[in-house]
């Protein structure tokens, strides 16, 4: 595929978030958004009015309401404007950061405002989940979202005791990093001296997946305003503005034993990041990267994709989490915002990874901002069945 | 042209069910609304002073102008104007009352949006756009819009 040209160049000149919680009881759907929107909204210093399209995203089924984009519409602030409704699943966040790309990208709009959000405290996660399985061959067996099939691999590859220490200390520094994180819901303030016990104790969900090391349900909202190069030069003179350098979605089948017949395809995220950094000239992503906000909803999971996304072979990837390099002064820091483990808000939680990599690259990420000067950031989304959105974010307009 | 039907005779169909148990968050803001009616059988508003607009039912923040609502709140009439309307003429499951009945957009007095609720009281033919009702609040509650139980002309 030749390399994407883009019609213009395309900005992150707001962003929005809620805090996280397991409960809102104390917001409906539209003000929780509406609160998100308002923060972007000042963020950015723009009004609705200077908004030409609103895009909405969250889970199909999860909150049981149809059409939430119309419903949510007294939050979103839409009235009167251009609205588009995005659905994939887990990708969902990312997905409207894509296609808000290809828009203003495209010239169909100058200034969109894209609102991802997930209630999931109102509805029943894993029962929405299963519903995307086949329902002849798939769906009386679907364990939902979790699944035990990673850690095995890992454990076979690595040694039972290398490969559960790794898959906790993952654990441990995404919970590190949350505490920074006054936004982040799952703030447990773990220590690397726990990790025997919370490897032996932490109850077992799946295989050797536990709940320690699985994502949070949580309830938030996330909003992202972009815009074109001559409108983010014009309206962004508080914070500067962040550019979208490239994207890239990649999608595979969902009822995996028929696909795979006994031979393990390459994995999505080496496929994403193999083309993405391909066609943009990145020889070396560990060194090129100076943070990477990853779509990581467990430990386990979290660890073995950083290997497919950052192009490692065999144990480089342990080797470094061992070594502390994804910590927040390590070589490449791995979700300074805690991630997914701590923070989960589904239809919102692909969107925060651009985000959160977006306020590093600004440099106003709060208490985990990291120290060194951000210049480039990668972040990917997640969801169905290994799909993957990888995102490349720039500081400076040079590329 | 002959039709060409296809043999469905080994054809499986396989029924599900899907049982998704939810819950819904009303909110402080509708919390307040549905109290009101519940135990003192008000129906409330918000009013947005920028937009000089009533909203019912009320929201948190103006959706047009995003100023504040939740400190404003305007206690509306019981009484109100039929905006539009229409006869419901099928019966389901998930419908309120058996057909034929009438759902109307109703503008309570003092608001400025108009509010969806069933009229009875009154042949549907006869019901029309601009007639006056009022509410007729539910004996027993279930802490939803329907402790109006409808509205009937005046």
């Amino acid at each position: 595929m030749a390399n994407k040209k883009k019609n213009r160049n395309v900005a992150i000149i707001g962003i929005g978030q809620t805090e996280y919680s397991s409960h809102k009881e104390h917001q409906n759907q539209a003000e929780m958004v509406n609160e998100a929107v308002r923060r972007a909204l000042d963020d950015a210093r723009i009004t609705m009015d200077d908004v030409d399209c609103v895009m909405h995203g969250n889970m199909e089924l999860f909150e049981m309401v149809y059409q939430p984009d119309l419903w949510h519409e007294i939050g979103t602030g839409a009235y009167g404007k251009e609205e588009i409704r995005i659905t994939t699943g887990g990708t969902t966040g990312a997905s409207l950061v894509c296609a808000a790309d290809n828009l203003v990208a495209s010239g169909m709009y100058d200034v969109i405002l894209a609102v991802g959000l997930e209630k999931l405290q109102e509805g029943h996660t894993t029962g929405g989940i299963t519903n995307m399985a086949d329902p002849l061959w798939f769906r009386h067996l679907q364990t939902g979202a979790l699944t035990g099939t990673t850690a095995q691999e890992m454990i076979e590859e690595f040694g039972e005791d290398r490969a559960k220490r790794a898959a906790m200390k993952y654990r441990i520094m995404m919970d590190k990093h949350a505490c920074l994180n006054p936004r982040a819901h799952r703030r447990f303030g773990l220590e690397y001296d726990q990790m025997d016990d919370l490897m032996n104790t932490s109850p077992k969900l799946v295989g050797e997946l536990r709940l320690i090391h699985m994502c949070s349900q949580s309830d938030g909202a996330c909003v992202m305003v972009f815009a074109s190069e001559e409108k983010a030069k014009k309206l962004c003179k508080h914070h500067p503005p962040v550019w979208i350098r490239d994207h890239i979605t990649v999608h595979r089948e969902e009822t995996l034993p028929n696909l795979f017949g006994f031979k393990k395809p390459e994995m999505t995220q080496r496929y994403a990041a193999r083309k993405l950094f391909e066609r943009n000239g990145i020889k070396d992503p560990v060194e090129y990267f100076d943070v990477f906000e990853m779509y990581d909803p467990s430990a386990w999971w979290g660890l073995d994709w950083l290997r497919e996304f950052l192009l490692l072979k065999g144990d480089e990837h342990i080797k470094m989490l061992e070594e502390g390099e994804f910590d927040l002064d390590g070589k490449l820091p791995v979700n300074p915002s805690g991630g997914v483990t701590a923070t989960n808000p589904i239809g919102a939680t692909a969107m925060l990874r651009p985000a959160e990599a977006a306020l590093q690259i600004r440099g106003d990420a709060g208490e985990h901002q990291l120290e060194r000067n951000v210049r480039h950031a990668l972040a990917s989304g997640f969801g169905g069945t290994f799909w993957t959105v990888l995102i490349m974010l720039e500081k400076d307009l040079n590329w | 042209m002959a039709v060409h039907k296809e043999d469905t005779s080994h054809c499986y169909v396989q029924f599900g069910r899907m049982a998704l148990p939810n819950q819904y968050f009303a909110g402080r803001v509708g919390s307040r609304f549905i109290i009101a009616l519940r135990d003192e059988h008000k129906i409330l508003g918000v009013r947005c002073d920028k937009c000089k607009k009533v909203f019912v039912p009320p929201r948190e923040y103006c959706e047009r102008c995003m100023s504040r609502l939740d400190d404003n709140w305007v206690e509306l009439s019981n009484e109100g104007v039929i905006t539009n309307f229409t006869i419901v003429r099928y019966n389901d499951k998930h419908l309120p009352r058996k057909a034929p009945y009438v759902l109307a957009l109703i503008k309570l007095d003092g608001a400025d949006t108009p509010f969806a609720h069933i009229v009875e009281g009154i042949d549907p033919s006869k019901v029309t756009v601009g007639m006056r009702v009022k509410a007729v609040f539910a004996k027993e509650t279930t802490n939803t819009i329907l402790d109006i139980d409808h509205f009937e002309p005046l």
